[in-house]
């Protein structure tokens, strides 16, 4: 389906997202809860990114997050550099992490997933041990609260969000984006028809740590004092694709309203009892992939309504 | 010297049984190509079976093994009609893949709603009190009963694929679905046959898990999902003497490590599994990796 002007639906979606999420303080009290949303769409948007437009599904995003949180955590401990300024460097620290990780891309679909969950819980296994307590605070954790400021870091959450969901626009309307989107059809093909495979592939890899890294260091910030696993839980990884599959993958919307959508759901009925949550959640799973693949936005495809 | 016998006999142990727990995972895979993300959330229904068995019925737990052949069959039929259903779509892999990761999520949540998230642990005594040492090194009974359970069930599916008519269908599956389809084999029915012999490996090792690991708590099951594919992968994929052998680096591997190193013992499997993905990965995995 074709979108007729790519530029002002882009700019149109992100105007809403961040009113959205500017007017939503003033009427709803608890800050918190509404940043641990924008982290979601944030994270849903940038597996999006990867998972949507290569098919390389990352079971281990939460290591990019746990190395932004922690990275970011170090440098307001350790450095005089603004806080702004570690969480950019927070961002940097996870794109390294991903070109180390880079290798993996040689791997096929179910295998990346998994060596990527491995390579993730290597990184929470280094960071919480016990010997390792005097640099990282092993399982301890880290307590940054000097620089505790909800409001500023909800505003840089929002940010991240909206450079997420920028990019992927980017990568549904560019060419570089519907290179990839061959890619992903028919990796040979795409390659003889003249498309750098490996480097496009890497591109967007790094992108989507990148945003996975900033919204690490952007929590952990809101947070201040937090604990490896609360980072480091495989449960944000888990959130991320089950609210961008429901959203639907490859679109630019689908992720930010399945996240929006599953975590107020999240919200309501799951704080208090997580494993009825969690039941539906895989419930859902299991019908999404069996009925409706494309997310609750091929509902709207299916009928002929244009999305973005 | 003591502490390096203990570690490469118990290592011994320890890799036997986990060859095991990846026994299951090994099989479906080789036969249906999916990989089921749920195999660790298998093991645990299986070591749940056991331990309420033992808790109400005060039963031995070895009967949790019938159980989970039980199991196994009620569980597996209805999957297992899912399955074919994804064939159709345009990524079956990643597809079944992602379902499989919805069922553990629902398994995950079932049993963290009965049984709390606490952990369990077996009756020590119900599979031998005493120990028994070689080398002058001692190990519980239970763990020698697991490793000649898992030892028996390898050799049991070594008789399976090299002594019986569905042992052969099974293994001209796994070399080529199309070609064993087109020479007549019923691909279907020997594939569903091969599916629920996986989950009831899965489940039979379940009910040792709580005896070599301690016990057994709902969140375990990823862990145990990670464990297994390490061990296919430094293996063969399937074959089961491959995984054995995958079974014993991993257990010589572990148990070194707990001796010696032990607050890096956890990171084991897990780095295993990513170097040899990216040392070899073309010689352990076959056809299915990219070489771009």
């Amino acid at each position: 389906m074709t979108v007729k002007r790519p530029i002002v639906a882009t700019a149109v979606t992100l105007i809403a997202i961040a009113a959205v999420f500017l007017i939503a303080p003033q009427i709803y009290g608890n800050r918190s809860l509404l940043l641990s949303m924008l982290t979601f769409v944030a994270l849903a948007q940038g597996l999006n990114l990867l998972y949507g437009f290569t098919g390389y599904l990352p079971f281990g995003y939460v290591g990019f997050f746990g190395a932004g949180a922690y990275a970011t955590s170090l440098l307001v401990l350790h450095s005089g550099i603004p806080v702004l300024g570690c969480v950019v460097l927070g961002g940097v620290t996870a794109v390294l992490v991903g070109l180390i990780l880079g290798p993996l891309l040689r791997l096929s679909g179910a295998y990346f997933s998994i060596a990527n969950l491995a390579a993730s819980q290597i990184l929470f296994n280094i960071v919480s041990n016990q010997d390792l307590s005097s640099i990282t605070g092993g399982p301890y954790g880290l307590k940054i609260d000097k620089v505790y400021n909800l409001p500023a870091a909800y505003l840089a959450m929002l940010a991240v969000a909206l450079i997420a969901t920028a990019l992927a626009a980017y990568l549904r309307f560019s060419r570089f984006g519907l290179g990839m989107r061959a890619v992903k059809q028919d990796e040979t093909s795409a390659a003889m028809a003249g498309i750098n495979v490996v480097r496009g592939r890497l591109i967007v890899w790094l992108l989507s740590a990148a945003i996975a890294g900033l919204a690490g260091g952007i929590y952990a910030w809101s947070l201040s004092v937090f604990y490896p696993d609360a980072v480091f839980t495989l449960q944000i990884s888990v959130f991320a694709i089950v609210f961008a599959l429901f959203g639907g993958v490859g679109t630019v919307v689908g992720p930010v309203l399945g996240a929006i959508v599953l975590d107020a759901l999240y919200n309501g009925v799951g704080i208090s009892t997580p494993q009825y949550f969690e039941f539906i959640y895989g419930g859902l799973i299991v019908l999404l992939v069996l009925f409706l693949p494309n997310g609750m936005m091929s509902l709207l495809t299916r009928r002929g309504v244009r999305v973005i | 010297m003591s502490l390096l016998e203990y570690a490469l006999v118990g290592g011994i142990l320890y890799g036997v049984f986990f060859a095991l727990v990846a026994l299951g995972l090994n099989l479906i895979f080789g036969v249906m190509r999916i990989i089921n993300l749920a195999h660790g959330q298998f093991v645990l229904l299986g070591g749940y079976g056991a331990y309420l068995l033992s808790r109400d019925l005060h039963a031995n737990p070895l009967y949790g093994i019938p159980l989970a052949m039980l199991g196994a069959i009620v569980i597996g039929i209805p999957l297992f009609t899912v399955v074919p259903r994804l064939q159709k779509s345009s990524d079956p892999e990643m597809l079944s893949f992602i379902l499989f990761f919805g069922v553990a999520q629902m398994i995950d949540a079932v049993l963290t709603s009965v049984f709390g998230a606490d952990q369990r642990s077996l009756p020590q005594d119900a599979l031998g009190a005493g120990n028994v040492s070689v080398f002058g090194q001692a190990f519980p009974d239970s763990w020698w009963v697991a490793a000649c359970a898992s030892a028996l069930c390898a050799f049991g599916l070594f008789l399976y694929f090299t002594r019986t008519r569905l042992g052969f269908a099974t293994r001209a599956i796994m070399a080529n679905r199309e070609e064993a389809f087109a020479t007549g084999i019923d691909v279907e029915r020997v594939s569903a046959i091969a599916f629920i012999m996986g989950l009831a490996l899965a489940g039979t090792a379940g009910v040792f898990v709580p005896y070599l690991l301690g016990s057994i708590s709902p969140d375990i099951g990823n862990e145990l999902t990670t464990t297994s594919f390490a061990v296919i992968i430094i293996g063969s994929l399937g074959n089961p003497l491959g995984t054995i052998i995958g079974g014993l680096v991993f257990g010589i591997g572990t148990l070194f490590m707990q001796t010696f190193f032990p607050s890096w013992s956890n990171l084991v499997p897990y780095a295993l599994l990513v170097i040899i993905v990216l040392i070899k990965p073309a010689g352990l995995f076959g056809r299915s990796v990219r070489t771009a």
